[in-house]
């Protein structure tokens, strides 16, 4: 190869076929299957006291329907608990089918497969539900208040009480110069990918064989969890994940009731059966994220210095817990960023509601946690009077400090310690990009206008590529193609570019010779999944190596067929030569020569009898190696790494509309080194447009008995391309990471974590008034002006 | 999200479509869809027969003389906001059609389809009431013409008869010396408006000598209320906060999740004042041109 792949803006092999809609998701699998449908509870909470499906029964068109009776063995039993942790003392999963009460509108109750989706929503519309309506647990306050509950059997409403310290914050708080307490609160939004949830399986008698196409997230999960509910060995069981239509998080919960009904369905009725997700279920019966109240205690010196923090918090985790405290544990250990308090205390209660699951969204716990450590940040400023950026920097970890221990435990389980990072470095950078210094002649001409603008800046650290593990399989074919596959997913990250960029340079191969499958468990059995920022750090590291290792055999093949020194030889284009000579073999060739079979089926095959390899006086295939040109490995850090960002916003406040512009976005943004910065750039650019939508306009509004009001994109605010803004603006800093091969850390999320931190310190900024609570819409903005007033008063 | 089941029938002529709609009292017409098919989708709605006019001979049409525009029933918004004479004779109705949802709502749905649903958060409703405009409407007795006054008697009511379609809306012609202006504050590019304000101002000089404003999202039914007099005759600060005034005591805003019942009376005074004095401006310019 004569340029470097890494680091080099390549263009997205994957658009051309995504755009223009020759993409093949799950639902364009399998036209002749049979199509499901799913009643749903009405109600948030309610007894179910009968279920009466006969009218279903003779409706045309009509294969099943299935009721909670209808399930047996591990089917019956409640979904599992993915991620069981210690404080976690009433985690709750719901049935595949609703057994005997629903929890939130939406839940499963009875499963329709019919000839197609018209008809089984016909029937669904037949079967009759008698409830008993009982009390709906909705918000954080009347979850906390306890009057009433969701499961009779947690008292509370607490899941989960956790705790976590680092030196003793009271002590450090009460002994402080100053102190502060602010009241700080998120709503909830949602990943909302373009794509649904769906599911397709198809039942093979003569092979004894269940295949199962899912848009998912992790594959191997989806796997493991059909095998066992459906009482089938591993190795007959197949799942396939094709194009993805976006996760963002969602799809990482498994199994969901669906991708268990279906196979199940495929396998008793002997026909491919189809689940397709439509929008409105999709609001009410997969997932959200972000619900949390937080209260913190903080004390500090006159410089700002915070030498003590308490945050206490109310997480919302909806009706059930399969996916643990994942989102609770992030926010309160992702919280401190870059920055290292003198002590640190925080508990939280994750508390029930009748509502849908929370489960994690891109960002997953750290836009909580970044609002409310830099909403902290800004106070503190403002009390001393201070530069935000100022009271940020005397706080910062420096770069001769790392690694850095936070003193408390991970998500993972294991230490919070970072692995490296430049945070003056970053800071100089972010205040350079907007202007920083420039903002408050930017200011006053604005004012001269009768303009009103505000600047927000908001730092964070992300724990990235956590494990345990990915691996990779690389193979060259004998015509020299390069196939490589990793068992997690793409859902649209652009894995194909990315991955093979990596493969390219360690191979010596040209880039559009490398193909790489994802998330087929027919093609790699062991993998993780595509979350937690993972999938570069994770898989591309297993790439990386296994790549290495094929790079290895092949040169061995290689300096035998030419006679000559491995460390003489290179590989450039997919031919290995001899530095310095024309003495060569192509790649393909080599392949040939890996696997010494008798026959010769095409010319690479003729090509390779020139050479000679092996020793003749030993076995054709040598003890402790393996026919073909072949390289499996598996990547498996000690920790994750940690990437960091700042943003900085400029807004314009309508000073008689309450309307919120955006003049102004800034990222910088490093996640160790760039395998493709066009990658990271698009990354960050869907990051922003999710921030600004969750700071500006998401929201669920569930009312009081537990509807949501507004489940549909008509109500559902997402920004459009219209609301966001035509350029943001992106500087990179690469700080690598020690962990791994390629010195990369994840990018994936980074972009929506700051979103709201930077605008509620924007709209601040430009409104005199504190900004405690998110997203916040014009409508409310006028409400707190007039509120304000008020008190000025 | 599939509909219920329904028949369906694709008339070739008017005589076919009302003789269907006779016989099924719970049959809908459909045109663009751009309402009807999510309310099916959703099965909000659940007719036993969609009567689809889209075949229909003459109902695509756009005309317009020196009284005003003719739009047809099949006319899609996007044609009439891109036909320049309906521009040049009565702007009103361009400048509100840009603001009608999106481009891709726009090239299906239709514009008589939007003033027959009647929906008091829509643009066209209001600036048909606002103009004074009309819709010619067929039946067993034949046609007649609905007056605005007329067409809107509740939420998402209209006076037409089950049995009748709309075939055209009347928009009439900008009349001499007078200015028009739209403008509505929606949470994002292209929803449903918090509040929309059009106004349209005439002038003698630089004397106002008639305004009116037809407010969108803060009424039941799409509300035009006369601003004349509040105005005074002339456009100040005191005589634009009276108008907003008399404007607030004819409309009802109610809260929603998108905006509280106090933010659209708000965003009702703010548009006000500015909708009228662009009309004002506009009038002043039209006036001083054709002199």
């Amino acid at each position: 190869m004569t340029t470097k792949m890494m680091g080099a803006k390549v263009q997205r092999v994957e658009d051309d076929r995504l755009v223009r809609g020759t993409g093949r998701y799950v639902d364009d699998v399998a036209p002749d299957a049979l199509h499901t449908a799913v009643l749903r509870s009405p109600h948030a909470h309610a007894r179910i006291l009968s279920i009466d499906v006969d009218a279903v029964l003779d409706v045309e068109g009509v294969h099943a329907v299935w009721t909670y009776d209808d399930l047996e063995g591990a089917m019956a039993e409640p979904l599992p608990l993915l991620i069981p942790h210690p404080t976690l003392t009433h985690g709750r999963t719901q049935y595949a089918l609703a057994k005997d009460e629903v929890n939130y509108v939406g839940e499963a109750i009875a499963f329709v497969v019919a000839d197609d989706r018209y008809v089984a929503e016909d029937a669904l519309a037949r079967i009759a539900v008698e409830y008993e309506l009982l009390p709906a647990v909705v918000g954080i306050e009347a979850a906390r208040d306890g009057a009433h509950l969701v499961h009779d059997d947690v008292p509370g409403n607490v899941g989960a009480r956790m705790e976590q310290s680092n030196g003793d914050a009271a002590a450090a708080i009460a002994a402080a110069p100053r102190t502060l307490s602010l009241d700080l609160q998120i709503e909830r939004s949602a990943c909302m990918p373009m794509e649904g949830r769906g599911t397709v399986a198809r039942w093979d008698p003569d092979q004894n064989r269940l295949q199962v196409w899912t848009s998912t997230q992790t594959s191997t999960g989806v796997r493991a969890a059909v095998a066992a509910k459906l009482g089938l060995d591993l190795g007959q069981v197949d799942v396939i994940t094709p194009d993805v239509g976006g996760g963002f998080g969602v799809k990482i919960v498994h199994p969901w009731p669906e991708e268990l009904l279906v196979p199940l369905a495929a396998q008793k009725l002997g026909r491919a059966v189809k689940f397709t997700e439509d929008r409105r279920e999709h609001f009410i019966s997969s997932a959200h994220e972000r619900a949390q109240v937080h209260h913190v205690e903080v004390g500090f010196d006159d410089d700002g210095r915070v030498l003590g923090l308490d945050v206490r918090f109310w997480h919302d985790h909806g009706a059930y817990t399969p996916y643990g405290l994942i989102v609770p544990i992030i926010t309160s250990t992702q919280l401190l960023g870059p920055y290292k308090p003198g002590a640190y205390h925080v508990q939280f209660d994750s508390l029930y509601t009748n509502t849908v699951i929370v489960t994690p969204y891109r960002g997953a716990g750290r836009p909580q946690g970044c609002f409310v450590m830099e909403r902290t940040m800004d106070a503190i400023a403002a009390e001393l009077g201070k530069d935000r950026a100022d009271v940020r920097a005397i706080n910062f970890i420096q770069p001769d400090e790392f690694p850095y221990e936070q003193g408390l435990i991970f998500q993972d389980g294991r230490e919070l310690t970072y692995d490296s990072g430049d945070y003056p470095a970053m800071l100089d950078k972010i205040k350079e990009l907007v202007d920083w210094d420039g903002f408050e002649s930017f200011r006053a001409a604005k004012a001269a206008e009768g303009k009103r603008v505000g600047l927000g800046l908001a730092c964070y650290v992300e724990g990235t590529g956590v494990g345990p593990y990915e691996g990779a399989h690389v193979h060259i074919e004998t015509s020299g193609k390069v196939k490589v596959a990793t068992g997690l997913t793409s859902q649209g990250q652009g894995h194909q570019t990315a991955f093979a960029q990596i493969v390219a340079d360690e191979l010596g191969v040209r880039f559009e010779d490398v193909e790489i499958t994802t998330g087929d468990t027919r093609r790699m059995a062991y993998a993780v999944g595509t979350f937690a920022s993972r999938a570069a750090v994770m898989s591309g590291s297993a790439i990386h190596l296994a790549a290495k290792r094929t790079k290895e055999k092949a040169l061995r093949i290689a300096a035998d067929a030419l006679e000559a020194d491995v460390d003489d030889l290179e590989i450039v284009d997919g031919v290995v030569s001899v530095k310095g000579t024309d003495s060569s073999i192509p790649l393909g060739t080599i392949a040939v020569l890996s696997n010494p079979l008798r026959y010769a089926f095409d010319e690479a095959s003729k090509a390779a009898t020139q050479f000679n390899v092996g020793d003749p006086t030993k076995p054709p295939v040598a003890e402790d190696d393996e026919p073909g040109l072949e390289g499996t490995d598996f990547y498996s850090p000690p920790r994750s790494t940690f990437a960091s960002g700042m943003h900085a916003v400029i807004v314009e406040t309508d000073v008689e509309t309450a309307e919120i512009r955006i003049l102004k976005y800034a990222v910088v943004h490093d996640c160790g080194h760039l395998i493709n910065p066009m990658i990271v750039e698009g990354q960050i650019h869907g990051g922003v447009a999710q921030g600004i939508g969750g700071a500006l306009y998401e929201r669920m509004a569930y009312d009081e008995s537990g509807q949501l009001l507004n489940a549909s994109f008509m109500d559902f605010l997402m920004p459009y391309v219209t609301e966001v803004p035509a350029s943001i603006e992106i500087d990179h800093l690469e700080t690598p990471s020690p962990l791994n091969p390629l010195g990369i850390k994840g990018a994936g999320e980074a972009g929506v974590i700051p979103g709201s931190a930077a605008f509620a310190a924007a709209i601040e900024d430009a409104e005199r008034l504190p900004i405690t609570a998110m997203p916040i819409s014009p409508s409310e903005l006028f409400a707190l002006r007039a509120a304000h007033a008020q008190e000025s008063k | 999200m599939k509909p219920a089941p329904f028949d369906y029938v694709r008339p070739g002529t008017l005589e076919e479509a009302l003789q269907a709609l006779a016989g099924h009292p719970e049959a809908k017409v459909l045109a663009g869809g751009q309402s009807l098919v999510p309310l099916l989708s959703m099965r909000l709605a659940a007719p036993a027969v969609l009567v689809d006019i889209n075949e229909l001979p003459d109902l695509d049409h756009v005309r317009v003389d020196a009284e005003g525009v003719r739009v047809g029933a099949l006319a899609r918004h996007a044609r009439v906001l891109a036909d320049a004479d309906v521009a040049r004779v009565q702007p009103l109705v361009t400048k509100a059609l840009a603001n009608v949802a999106h481009a891709t709502i726009r090239n299906r749905g239709t514009t008589v389809g939007s003033l027959v649903h009647a929906d008091a958060a829509a643009e066209m409703p209001m600036v048909l009431q606002l103009l004074g405009g009309s819709v010619d409407v067929v039946g067993p007795a034949g046609r007649r013409t609905i007056p605005v006054e007329e067409l809107y008697v509740g939420p998402l009511e209209s006076s037409l008869h089950h049995d009748e379609i709309a075939v055209e809306a009347f928009f009439p012609a900008l009349a001499a010396d007078t200015g028009v202006a739209f403008e509505e504050i929606a949470r994002r590019h292209g929803d449903y408006a918090m509040c929309g304000v059009a106004a349209v101002v005439t002038v003698d000089g630089d004397r106002v000598v008639a305004a009116k404003a037809g407010y969108l999202s803060v009424s039941d039914i799409p509300a035009v209320v006369d601003l004349t007099e509040a105005l005074g005759g002339e456009l100040r600060d005191a005589s634009l906060a009276r108008a907003a005034e008399a404007a607030l005591a004819v409309l009802e805003p109610e809260t929603d999740i998108h905006a509280t019942a106090d933010y659209r009376a708000h965003l009702a005074t703010v548009l006000t004042a500015r909708v009228v004095t662009a009309a004002y401006e506009d009038a002043r310019t039209r006036a001083g041109g054709s002199k």
